[in-house]
């Protein structure tokens, strides 16, 4: 194998290596150029439009935003605090939905039957409605306050399970039946085949869309603002009346993204990832 | 001329050389065996032929063309090869008539009634007439591989590569295939097959090229190389093919 590393690659294979070069050059320069254009043309179309002086004020105005940013804030840690109750808890409850609707056998019908109509519900169901049923019906149930951190999580939780739970129940019915027939025939019971090993294959298919999910739901935590917690939308809302200026809706825009951005990093870095292992395995 | 010619070819996965400066000619009409171990290089030269992997050096021509010259279009390289692949890989969710033919309408713009009347031509050929309007779930894995070739020679490719079209198959199922294989060859088509099947390769071949370890170690006719091998790998490797 060390002739490998001595060898010299032949004039023919230098000058294809020189032309891929000269290629990809001219490809990076095309692309910078067009970019460059494309930036200049949507940069002036903004900055000598008519109305820009006034929008930059109440959009983009620094004193404003530093003034915002403490009680924004705050509020973001309030979104970011439901946010991490919701996802453990809809991984969990998605999970054991899933796991309903894949019983089989007619004892099982009932639970089956509610698994289904709990997804067909809460996906029809517009979250915005859930949240107004959680948040003003709980705390009428128990006659008593409830805090925001128990009622906006269990909306959240209740719909995007039902999301969550067909996303997982695809990647069940995904993996391929010859793999349940090899777990049983080593004698695992059905419980334990999914467990070991159907589930973890099944997850490792939607972890795209799973993490779309998630993405999605990073961002509907700003809906909890409708409860009445100070979020960092609502807070936004306040300090933009304070100041009369809209840049606060932008500071707690600029702050969900910036959540947001690092998963949508990873999820495409994921399928490409899935995208490059199938092909090799289909190629061998 | 040849039809295919592959000069010293070099490939690497990683600091793995699995073609190690491969030589090899293909004269039209000529049917040429690749036998050899899993991982001798078989697979990975079909692969290269048909710029499925890139050469790290060396060159290969097809009818004269380098087909590595990074100004080639491989599309249209890939057009005049047709290739079979081991596990068929025929479309589910076209029929069987549709497999056949999409290449020809979608890529050489063959018009629909033309394609349909070759492909129910090669069809018939193939012996599957009967199976046109069927999906591929429902041949059997010897009826897929025979569309799959019909599907690769649809267009007159001037070059088919047959990646061990029978490994995936039942035994029962092998010789339908391997028959269809044959009056391809009795036909004048040009063939470079990586093979298992040695009573095959050395009744159909006109030559048998043994790869070991990413060379070429010995090629011949079958006679000479499965009857009576020259080198020392080539004894070796038949003796753990072909117990006596």
């Amino acid at each position: 194998m060390t002739a490998t590393e001595a060898r010299r690659p032949s004039p023919i294979e230098v000058e294809r290596q020189a032309f891929r070069r000269r290629q990809t050059a001219r490809s990076v320069l095309v692309g910078a150029a067009s970019t460059i254009v494309f930036a200049a043309a949507i940069a002036l179309l903004i900055l000598f439009s008519p109305g820009w002086p006034k929008v930059q004020q109440s959009f983009f105005d620094p004193v404003a935003w530093v003034g915002a940013w403490p009680r924004v804030w705050d509020g973001f840690l309030l979104n970011l605090q439901v946010l991490g109750i919701s996802v453990v808890g809809v991984a969990v409850f998605a999970t054991i939905i899933a796991f309903l609707r894949t019983l089989r056998g007619a004892v099982w019908f009932p639970a089956r039957f509610l698994a289904a109509a709990y997804t067909d519900l809460f996906r029809g169901l517009p979250l915005i409605i859930v949240l107004y049923l959680v948040g003003f019906g709980i705390p009428g149930l128990l006659q008593q306050r409830v805090p925001v951190l128990v009622l906006g999580p269990v909306a959240l939780i209740i719909t995007y399970s039902a999301y969550v739970a067909e996303v997982i129940r695809a990647g069940i019915e995904a993996v391929h039946p010859s793999q349940r027939i090899a777990g049983r025939a080593l004698g695992l019971t059905h419980g334990q085949t999914l467990r070991m090993v159907v589930l973890p294959q099944a997850i490792r298919k939607v972890t795209p869309p799973l993490m779309n999910d998630f993405i999605s739901m990073q961002k509907d935590v700003g809906l909890i603002s409708v409860l009445g917690a100070v979020d960092a939308v609502r807070a936004a809302q306040i300090e933009t009346a304070t100041w009369g200026n809209f840049t606060p809706y932008v500071l707690a825009g600029v702050l969900f993204v910036v959540l947001a951005w690092p998963m949508i990093r990873l999820t495409d870095w994921l399928s490409a990832r899935m995208q490059r292992r199938e092909q090799v395995g289909g190629a061998a | 001329m040849s039809v295919l010619s592959v000069q010293g070819v070099w490939k690497s996965y990683g600091d793995r050389a699995v073609l190690r400066g491969i030589d090899l000619e293909v004269a039209a009409h000529e049917v040429v065996a690749l036998i050899g171990a899993s991982g001798s290089g078989k697979s990975t030269l079909l692969k290269t032929i048909d710029l499925l992997e890139r050469v790290d050096d060396g060159r290969i021509l097809l009818g004269g063309d380098d087909i590595t010259d990074p100004r080639a279009d491989p599309d249209g390289v890939r057009a005049r090869i047709g290739v079979v692949f081991q596990s068929y890989n025929l479309f589910p969710h076209r029929t069987i008539l549709d497999n056949v033919t999409l290449g020809l309408r979608a890529v050489h713009r063959v018009p629909r009634d033309e394609a349909t009347r070759r492909g129910a031509e090669l069809l018939e050929r193939v012996g599957l007439a009967d199976h046109a309007s069927a999906y591929p779930d429902r041949l059997s894995g010897g009826q897929q591989q025979r569309a799959a070739i019909a599907r690769a020679v649809a267009a007159g490719q001037e070059l088919l590569l047959l990646d061990e079209v029978t490994s995936a198959l039942d035994p029962l199922l092998v010789g339908e295939v391997l028959e269809l294989v044959r009056e391809l060859k009795a036909d004048g088509t040009t063939i470079v097959m990586a093979t298992h099947e040695m009573a095959f390769a050395r009744d159909v071949a006109d030559r048998v090229v043994f790869l070991d370890a990413g060379e070429v170690c010995e090629q011949g006719p079958p006679a000479q190389v499965l009857g009576a091998p020259r080198e020392p790998r080539t004894r070796a490797f038949l003796a753990r093919f072909l117990p006596s």
